[in-house]
């Protein structure tokens, strides 16, 4: 499975240059060291994505999705496995895909800053930053809170600009780790609605964790069920939704899928939680 | 309860203060004046006043608090950049930490004052032993709250500018640095009154100048209006000192909020 499975008629919008997007994993383990031993947190991962896919992790807490997440974007090495990645480093440096679930926007930064930090990390003169800062707020609707710190900013709008940050980075690879886990779920279901709209316009790679089986199906061409510790992928579904997806028009669609998801997960997350499975 | 009968409460404590004040200062001034207790230890307030518009405007107390200033302000600023970028490097690498960390452990607890004989010794009678101790002094609030800035900023801010491709330098400049400013910012702070106590101290013991130096002679002297007329000034400037860091940290870091402005 190497293409997306489906076309959407905003593909010819996204940008040509744009290099191949792709992650591979092989047999990647993960253990860490406990009192008495070693936890293993992951085992055996196998997955792979490319071209302008969303893919979606869910599994039961504590499953190791973060931590496939980290291992992906290079923050941590994988015990044993190989992982190969096309779009989330270059050269050894990071390209800056990484999206985290809140506290990721920077309090000392205004959101102009916060916004072109990928770009000043790769040197972009400052001029050139700052109108593309300027150009995605006017996108995400922030353009009247440039000179904003996030501290005087709603969460939704902190959100929003991770996410702003993350594709104005220019990474082929997005890797979100539960970006809207702490939102309300009015907020959680405007910025689904946001994602789609930006990804759709600006189409990546893009690798999702979430807790929330509706939004993982709404979101993604596949969604990856991760077991309970140690955290494997046990099952993979093909969302066989139409794009573009609305949460309103597909709503029916979309639990049909996430039913299904939550009988794939039950026991784990059941027994993860101390109950009879 | 809303912020402005919260203001209100704490705007009615402030005149209750003012109040109190004045009020101490009429009965002090009465006492004296009845000669309740002998004007030559308790001199009233006017008194004091006047003692310290001459040693001002006539004397040469102005010269002396030049003088204690610039030993503070030398003081301050090698001892706290010493001990900022000590601190920072010790937050931000652990080898540098376990380096650093028993050489801060066992010289601070040692009264930097004791130091200044030893330092006389190796520096003579000159200007550097003083200006040492005192830099001695705000060197340790400055490596401790440095050390610590770093060590609260969020792992999270670091992995964003790590997987931005962040060079040591660009992690400096714009996670390390800023992250850490408002501890250190309040390290300045407790660096500057600790240098100040330091600065007079030194200055009673081993200066022929300065305000310590004026505060010992009127002691031999025994003009106690000069006493509480130094005191008051060193007061003063401990106070003009902390608001001028207040405004300095509010310029620095524009992103605190007034609760989060610890200094």
């Amino acid at each position: 499975m190497l293409a997306a499975s489906w076309r959407s008629p905003r593909l010819d919008a996204a940008p040509p240059e744009i290099p191949l997007a792709a992650v591979a994993c092989e047999g990647v383990g993960c253990d860490y060291p406990a009192p008495g031993g070693v936890l293993a947190a992951l085992t055996d991962i196998n997955l792979r994505a490319s071209g302008f896919e969303f893919v979606s992790i869910v599994g039961p807490s504590g499953c190791g999705k973060s931590t496939l997440l980290r291992i992906l974007a290079g923050l941590q090495e994988p015990t044993v496995g190989r992982v190969e990645t096309t779009g989330v480093r270059n050269n050894g440096k990071a390209l800056g895909g990484l999206v985290f679930q809140e506290h990721g926007t920077f309090p000392w930064m205004n959101v102009r800053d916060n916004l072109a930090f990928g770009l000043e990390m790769r040197r972009v003169p400052v001029a050139e930053r700052h109108a593309q800062a300027r150009a995605f707020a006017e996108r995400l609707g922030l353009a009247g809170f440039l000179n904003h710190y996030p501290h005087q900013l709603s969460v939704g709008m902190r959100q929003r600009v991770q996410l702003g940050r993350a594709f104005l980075s220019d990474a082929p690879v997005l890797l979100m780790d539960e970006p809207f886990g702490s939102l309300d779920a009015q907020t959680r279901w405007a910025m689904q609605e946001e994602l789609l709209r930006i990804w759709g316009g600006n189409r990546k790679l893009v690798l999702f964790v979430t807790h929330d089986l509706d939004e993982a199906v709404l979101l993604s061409d596949r969604v990856l069920v991760m077991s309970g510790r140690p955290g494997t992928i046990v099952e993979e579904f093909v969302v066989p939704i139409e794009r573009p997806r609305e949460l309103q028009r597909n709503y029916r669609e979309i639990r049909e899928v996430s039913i299904q998801l939550w009988q794939q997960l039950r026991r784990d997350v059941r027994l993860g939680l101390g109950m009879q499975p | 309860m809303s912020t402005s009968v919260q203001q209100e409460r704490e705007q009615r404590g402030r005149w209750l203060a003012l109040g109190t004040g004045v009020g101490v200062l009429c009965v002090w001034e009465a006492m004296s004046r009845l000669a309740l207790v002998a004007p030559a230890i308790l001199p009233p307030p006017t008194a004091i006043a006047r003692a310290l518009y001459l040693a001002l405007m006539e004397g040469d107390l102005l010269t002396h608090l030049g003088i204690t200033l610039g030993r503070l302000a030398t003081g301050v600023a090698l001892g706290g950049t010493a001990g900022l970028l000590t601190g920072l490097a010790m937050g931000w690498s652990r080898r540098v930490r376990g380096f650093a960390d028993p050489f801060v452990s066992v010289v601070h607890p040692v009264p930097k004052l004791a130091l200044l004989p030893l330092l006389m010794v190796f520096f003579g009678l000159g200007e550097a032993p003083k200006v040492l101790v005192i830099a001695a002094t705000s060197f340790f609030p400055m490596v401790l709250n440095a050390m610590a800035g770093v060590r609260q900023i969020s792992p999270v801010h670091f992995d964003v500018a790590r997987s931005h491709g962040a060079s040591r330098r660009q992690m400096l400049r714009r996670v390390v640095i800023p992250g850490s400013l408002p501890t250190v910012l309040t390290g300045v702070r407790l660096a500057t009154n600790v240098a100040l106590v330091t600065t007079v101290a030194v200055e009673m013991i081993a200066a022929q100048r300065g305000l310590g130096s004026q505060l010992w002679l009127s002691w031999q002297i025994m003009r106690v209006d000069l006493l509480f007329a130094t005191v008051a000034l060193i007061a003063l400037l401990g106070v003009l000192a902390n608001r001028g860091m207040r405004r300095l940290a509010r310029r620095a870091a524009p992103w605190l909020s007034e609760r989060e402005l610890t200094i």
